[in-house]
């Protein structure tokens, strides 16, 4: 859920959090992890096929921002100096709130950054749809998965910016390898190397769900993940209220993450603590091998203390969520959207060039950076956990699903699930009254 | 932006203000060279006209269209009639928004002002009142999202080793567990308020202190050679006697808390059971997209302030009367 994570951020900015606030979405050293734009995306012959537009202007709104959308803005200066384009780039910490005025207000962006696939169907009607050029791109550079999130009623609006891989395990290799722990690939594993690092001694899982104003959303990830991987039918049905929250095989798959979450003898400092343990800090003790594992999505790899080395041979990695049935190769993913409100030809070239198979590779060079578009290299990436990300989400045959809290309305995604999960985990209520009461907060 | 923008946008502006004037003075001499009989009139609605047009266009068309907007659903486009009021008083969240703003314009008014004016009588005629007064008022200067920023580090919370948040810190020195303050049910309500109270006594401090100087000395003296205590002096003299300087303040506070967005929005996002009113009706307008619901929240903020401002008008009519 990038467009919490950055609330997050705000949030830890606000909270002045040291930890929290040098964490968000970039190492805190110039340097590490920090590239340059590729030689090859430097040369404005490549360029020539987007035209030139001296003198004019477009703007782009996200909700991108520091030194993420410095690394964002540098992959596009060439773009800038070859074709005359002006890109004036903003970010904002309240990108619903402000979207919605400025569209409202008739001020719209001339392409927006939309973290939410259902927030951006709310404006189909401004939108302008892709061209084909835009299209044909997007076609080449996507699988279907991702380019049906961008799509508003069968027609394709917008292709995607960044990817976030959202199943993934953080665990420390050296402590699994020194015990003699298999990194799991099926649920059952899961479990059972759980119940093994229990019985050794050690608590298996950390958990934290404090994130300020949006606490309880690392837990809608849990939910989601479980769900995903019981069915991807099951999955499209449930994000778009196809069947109620309160389904029957909705509750049991929150009883199943509560085998873990809300297990007592699984959960580092016990499962009370989770709700007000900050998520950015809850995988901390993998580092003193006081938990084994602990559920987040790959932009943690930037999170970790700033000696941590994150790195499959390192101090800390990440793998893959388990599967529950054999040959399904699942991902949750998060990301933006680039959308159009503007149809003058130097959007338009903007638009392919953030299509582009030239942007999406100086992109993920210029910092640390995941991507699902085909063409890039995943070696590319900046850092080890974004190789891995960026290897998953291009692989075609990986099934990805879009955060379904991110496509539910606002009222649920970004509120009622929240508070759902909270009372769960704080055991207020149970699987069956948290999912009774989201479904009953759903907008008729 | 460079100077030639800034330049082109000012001059604009003159030209404007420029055509504006021109306009008026036109007006004017049209209304001039009419019959003397009703020149004065024709004048007088010359120059109300702007303030009306922009009254008309700023308040009144905006409140009347938030009031019909509070009748349709989320996005404008089909009449529900009252369901949104329905909503209001059946939701569970909406209506622990409506108890939380009940608390707030109950609590919030009632303590600054108490405090304020205990502070007041405390350092009055004292040596350093200025620097008392100095010292309380100073969170006054503070903006409310600064203030929530400075408690906000007061009631951080971390669930082991060093506390960063003062409040908890000293639960660790004396050997206690610390709170999560501000995710904890219902007290977190409670702490948001002491922000605004906070910032709120210096101006009741400032506003009661200046009151208590104008009641006159010879009515505490004589109510003491009477052998009044000072707290039946405080009670039957004091009080009465600046009794429109406190429902001034009362009715400044109450009108404040009534709005406050800020320290909702800064402090917990109105989660955990935190919202008020206004913060509300920011959240279901503008994050959760719902017009409808927001343009409620908006009418039911501005029937609460209603009977305030007319007691207030009231009130200030019956001082002028007074005065007179």
């Amino acid at each position: 859920m990038s467009n919490t994570r950055r609330l997050m951020c705000l949030a830890a900015a606000t909270s002045a959090l040291a930890i929290a606030a040098t964490a968000c979405g970039a190492p805190e050293e110039e340097g590490e992890g920090r590239g340059e734009v590729p030689d090859a995306a430097q040369d404005c012959a490549n360029y020539e096929q987007f035209g030139s537009f001296e003198g004019e202007t477009v703007s782009i709104f996200g909700s991108i921002r520091d030194t993420e959308a410095d690394e964002m803005v540098e992959a596009w200066s060439y773009f800038e100096e070859c074709t005359g384009v002006t890109i004036e780039y903003e970010g904002s910490g309240e990108f619903e709130a402000d979207m919605k005025v400025r569209v409202d207000g008739g001020n719209a962006p001339s392409i927006a950054l939309f973290p939410q696939p259902g927030l951006m169907a709310n404006y189909a009607d401004s939108l302008v749809p892709a061209s084909d050029e835009v299209s044909a791109l997007a076609t080449e550079g996507w699988s279907e998965d991702w380019l049906n999130y961008g799509t508003i009623d069968g027609t394709l609006y917008a292709p995607p910016n960044s990817a976030n891989a959202k199943s993934f395990i953080w665990y420390s290799p050296s402590f699994f390898s020194e015990n003699g722990y298999e990194v799991p690939t099926t649920w059952d594993d899961l479990i059972a190397v759980s119940d093994q690092i229990a019985a050794d001694g050690v608590m298996p899982w950390c958990a934290g769900f404090e994130s300020g104003g949006a606490t309880g959303w690392p837990g809608t990830d849990w939910i989601e993940d479980i769900v995903l991987r019981e069915g991807t039918d099951l999955y499209d049905q449930w994000a778009n209220h196809e069947i109620p929250f309160n389904d029957p095989q909705i509750v049991a798959a929150i009883e199943k993450a509560g085998s873990v979450v809300t297990n007592e003898d699984y959960i580092y400092n016990g499962v009370d603590t989770i709700s007000s343990t900050p998520f950015q800090e809850a995988g901390y003790p993998i580092l003193d091998g006081n938990c084994a594992m602990y559920r987040m999505a790959s932009f943690y790899g930037a999170m970790w203390p700033a000696d941590t080395n994150v790195a499959e041979d390192g101090d800390v990695f990440a793998f893959q969520f388990p599967e529950q049935n054999e040959g399904d190769n699942t991902m949750l993913v998060g990301g933006e959207f680039v959308a159009a409100f503007s149809d003058s030809e130097a959007t338009e070239a903007t638009r392919q060039f953030l299509a582009s198979e030239l942007y999406h590779n100086a992109r993920l060079q210029t910092g640390p950076w995941s991507t699902a578009h085909q063409g890039v290299d995943p070696n590319n990436a900046t850092t080890p956990i974004n190789v891995l990300a960026t290897q998953i989400l291009t692989d075609p045959s990986v099934t990805v699903r879009f955060d379904a809290s991110d496509i539910m309305p606002g009222e649920v995604g970004a509120s009622s699930f929240w508070t759902g999960v909270i009372q769960w985990v704080d055991g207020s209520k149970d699987a069956q009254e948290i999912a009774d009461d989201i479904e009953n907060s759903w907008p008729q | 932006m460079d100077i030639s923008a800034l330049t082109a946008r000012f001059g604009l502006l003159a030209v404007g203000l420029a055509a504006f004037a021109v306009v008026m003075l036109a007006l004017y001499g049209i209304a001039e060279l009419a019959s003397r009989r009703n020149r004065s009139r024709l004048v007088a609605s010359v120059f109300l006209f702007p303030a009306l047009l922009f009254l008309g266009v700023g308040l009144v068309y905006p409140a009347v269209r938030t009031f019909v907007m509070s009748f349709f659903n989320g996005d404008g486009t089909q009449f529900i009639a009252f369901d949104n009021y329905a909503w209001v008083f059946s939701d569970d969240d909406a209506l622990q928004t409506l108890v939380n703003t009940a608390l707030w314009i109950v609590i919030v008014p009632a303590l600054s002002t108490a405090l304020g004016l205990v502070y007041a009588v405390l350092i009055d005629g004292r040596r350093g009142e200025r620097v008392y007064k100095a010292l309380v008022f100073l969170p006054m200067g503070i903006s409310f999202v600064g203030a929530s920023i400075i408690w906000k580090f007061v009631y951080q919370y971390k669930a082991s080793g060093d506390q960063l948040g003062l409040l908890n810190q000293l639960l660790v020195w004396v050997g206690l567990d610390p709170v999560n303050w501000l995710n904890n049910f219902p007290t977190n309500n409670f702490l948001l308020m002491v922000v605004l109270v906070w910032i709120e006594v210096g101006f009741a401090t400032v506003v009661l202190s200046a009151a208590l100087k104008g009641v006159p000395t010879e009515i505490i003296e004589a109510a003491r050679i009477d052998g009044a205590s000072p707290a039946q002096i405080f009670w039957n003299v004091t009080v009465p006697s600046i009794r429109s300087a406190i429902v001034v303040v009362a009715v400044t506070v109450f009108i404040a808390t009534l709005k406050l967005f800020d320290i909702v929005r800064a402090m917990t996002g109105g989660h955990h059971g935190t919202d008020v009113l206004a913060h509300n009706m920011w959240d279901q307008a503008f994050r959760l997209g719902n017009d409808g619901r927001g343009a409620t929240m908006a009418v039911l903020l501005f029937a609460l302030v209603i009977p305030v401002v007319i007691y207030q008008v009231r009130n200030i009519r019956r001082q002028e009367l007074e005065a007179r």
